[in-house]
């Protein structure tokens, strides 16, 4: 049997909505056939559903803009922004647009907008095609931001993505789309909290107390579990991982019931370590649960610098299995 | 034209010149708070466009949007109650002169922005068969932004039913069309294979004729058309304007082609002055029901964010 990979179940996903939805449109650069998307996740779809994918010009704004007017008359458009760092072009329209229409109108208008951006280095594209621009969103209230790891059903959670009635962007991890995807391991126990957007728990204590709480989430999510694999079989350091697929807004309870119990939290993300998600994991964590805490909490995170394009360059950019080990040497010494 | 018709058309226009100026009054005399970008002078593009669309097609307005909302809704209660920040405003005092909404009726105060999302309604409203246009209100200086551009082509390119009404009023802000506008706005048009026309707006009825044809292209052929509406400003870009940036000869000439006192010349005093009372009356209602409103609870303040 071919192996479901993350990508493959994005495209399954898409795939059921277009089916089973009417309503559903999908724009993006070059996503029709024959070329079916930069990342080919959209391959075959425009031959399925004539109609109903749409190759946009290059006009991020403008595609995000369109896709907005849409959902406020009734449509539920998924615009795929080809590369995640071409947001930034669309950012007018996803925080002075999409994300007030509803609240600004006191609630009058609902925007069923999904925009999915491939995120994430580790592929070589170099500083302008590889960014993890995500935290740039992050604090605009009326976005939602979810990203899938391979512990998630990527299939369900675009599925909610385009059945939810705000704006959504759909965080895909580039280099997760070859990953397979998997909700059991030989190493963690996995289990799911709440639909639609769950986080993934992971542990590998066994039933005995984790000594340590790691949250993460997106492409950082299999660095880490190699890492607490390693760290587990050679210092014995049991785990909790947590990932939850709606990183924002942020539901912190899980995070800190896990941290009441292990009294230590690393937070990792891909992207540049200042003013990142990890630094608002931690500071939420250390207000509420901070008495809980045994040890300073600890952040994995890139360098504050470009990312460059060739491999050994951008792999100390970007925060490895090591760098990971790092955080847990530095948390369980303390 | 019918004496009706003009009657009609006089009080939706006096009604908006009225408004704006009594929203300068309470203004400067510090009863308001925030900004608001008047449209004295403008209102025959306001009443001459909106006329011609049907109750069910689409509006997308501007920071300078009040004219455009009175002349779809005829709501000066809500809108007023909205300027003054109150909870019986359309949006509960949360979006203010600039973000308006109504049935079928947007505003955003980011310049040329909602140009696109029009265009993504007007397909919406085609995939859905609906037989609606969408009539998205643009100034001249919205054209300087390549989101519209982006937006044109592709609904151009998408068969969009869209009106694009440009008010060129020869200003964005203190900065004249000349200093922002390469070229020619009709011949942007004609670039994107946008049917186009231009229209002076002394006369309120050569608005309506040339938005009755326009409105009438886009509906029978599903295609998109730029309107140029050749207007003018009487006041100041918001209520912070001195004005220096043009003569008083200039504004003078442009005062002498007042729509609005054209079309007053038509009819007859008494008639005149019964539709002035009546408009004046109402706004003062408005005044009065929103000063006595309340704002709203601040227990309420964040519903609307996030829909279930
Ligand atoms: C993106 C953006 N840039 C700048 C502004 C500030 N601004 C508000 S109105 C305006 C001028 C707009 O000119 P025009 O489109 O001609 O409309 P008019 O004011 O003449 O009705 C500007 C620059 C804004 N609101 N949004
Ligand atoms: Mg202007």
């Amino acid at each position: 049997m071919e192996k479901l990979t993350v990508g493959r179940a994005i495209a399954a996903g898409l795939r059921k909505k277009l089916a089973d939805d009417p309503t559903v449109y999908l724009l993006g650069e070059d996503i029709c056939d024959p070329y079916g998307g930069a990342f080919r996740i959209t391959r075959g779809l425009s031959s399925e559903f004539p109609g109903r994918l749409i190759n946009a010009p290059i006009s991020e704004a403008g595609v995000v803009g369109v896709a907005t007017g849409m959902a406020l008359r009734g449509l539920r458009p998924v615009v795929e922004m080809m590369f995640g760092d071409f947001i930034a072009l669309a950012a007018d329209q996803l925080i002075n647009h999409a994300a007030k229409f509803s609240w600004m109108y006191n609630g009058a208008v609902s925007v069923p907008l999904v925009v999915r951006a491939p995120m994430g280095g580790r592929r070589g594209y170099g500083p302008t095609h590889s960014q993890s621009l995500e935290r740039m969103l992050l604090s605009t209230p009326g976005l939602r931001i979810v990203a899938p790891t391979p512990r998630h059903d990527a299939a369900a959670l675009i599925g909610a993505a385009i059945d939810d009635s705000n704006p959504v962007v759909f965080i895909e991890g580039k280099l997760l789309y070859a990953a397979e995807q998997a909700t059991v391991s030989e190493h963690y126990d996995i289990a799911h909290t709440h639909p639609p957007y769950p986080a993934a728990v992971l542990n590998n204590a066994a039933g005995e107390q984790p000594n340590v709480t790691v949250v993460t989430y997106g492409p950082m999510l299999p660095v880490v579990e190699e890492a607490m694999t390693a760290a587990f079989n050679e210092d014995e350091v049991a785990c909790e991982i947590l990932a939850p697929s709606e990183i924002g807004p942020l539901d912190t309870a899980l995070i800190g019931e896990s941290v009441a119990r292990t009294g230590r939290l690393i937070v990792a993300e891909e992207g540049p370590r200042s003013w990142g998600w990890a630094a608002e994991v931690v500071a939420r964590v250390v207000e509420r649960w901070g008495d809980r805490l045994v040890a300073r909490p600890v952040r994995v995170a890139g360098r504050d610098l470009p990312l460059p394009t060739a491999r050994p360059l951008e792999d100390h950019v970007l925060p490895g299995v090591e760098t990971v080990r790092g955080a847990v040497e530095k948390v369980m010494l303390q | 034209m019918a004496i009706c018709a003009k009657i009609d058309t006089y009080e939706q226009m006096y009604l908006i010149r009225a408004f704006e100026e009594r929203i300068a009054e309470l203004f400067s005399r510090g009863e308001l708070f925030g900004t608001t970008h008047p449209c004295i002078g403008q209102e025959a593009t306001a009443v001459g466009v909106v006329t011609t669309l049907e109750p069910t097609d689409v509006v997308t307005s501007t920071h300078r949007g009040h004219g455009h909302f009175l002349a779809w809704t005829g709501d000066v209660q809500g809108l007023m109650a909205e300027i003054m920040g109150r909870a019986t405003g359309v949006c509960a005092g949360r979006g203010g002169s600039q973000h308006l909404y109504a049935e079928n009726f947007y505003t955003n105060g980011i310049t040329g922005g909602m140009g696109a999302v029009g265009t993504g309604m007007a397909l919406a409203e085609k995939q859905r068969a609906s037989g609606n246009i969408v009539c998205s209100f643009i100034g001249d200086g919205a054209l300087a932004q390549g989101i519209l551009h982006e937006a044109m082509n592709m609904a151009s390119l998408w068969d969009a039913p869209i009106l694009y009404a440009l008010e060129n009023n020869l200003y964005a802000m203190s900065t004249h069309v000349r200093d922002t506008l390469a070229g020619g706005i009709v011949p942007r048009a004609g670039a994107l294979a946008i049917e186009s026309a231009t229209v002076e707006s002394d006369d309120v009825f050569d608005v309506i004729a040339a938005a009755e044809q326009a409105v009438e292209y886009v509906r029978e052929n599903s295609r998109p058309y730029l309107l140029e509406l050749r207007t003018y400003r009487f006041c100041g870009h918001s209520i912070n304007d001195e004005r220096a940036y043009r003569t008083r000869e200039e504004e003078d000439e442009w005062q002498r082609r007042d729509p609005l006192a054209r079309l007053a010349g038509a009819l007859a005093e008494t008639e005149r002055r019964a539709i002035e009372g009546r408009c004046r009356a109402r706004i003062e209602r408005a005044i009065a029901a929103a000063r006595n409103a309340p704002v709203q609870d601040l227990g309420d303040i964040g519903k609307g964010l996030w829909k279930s």
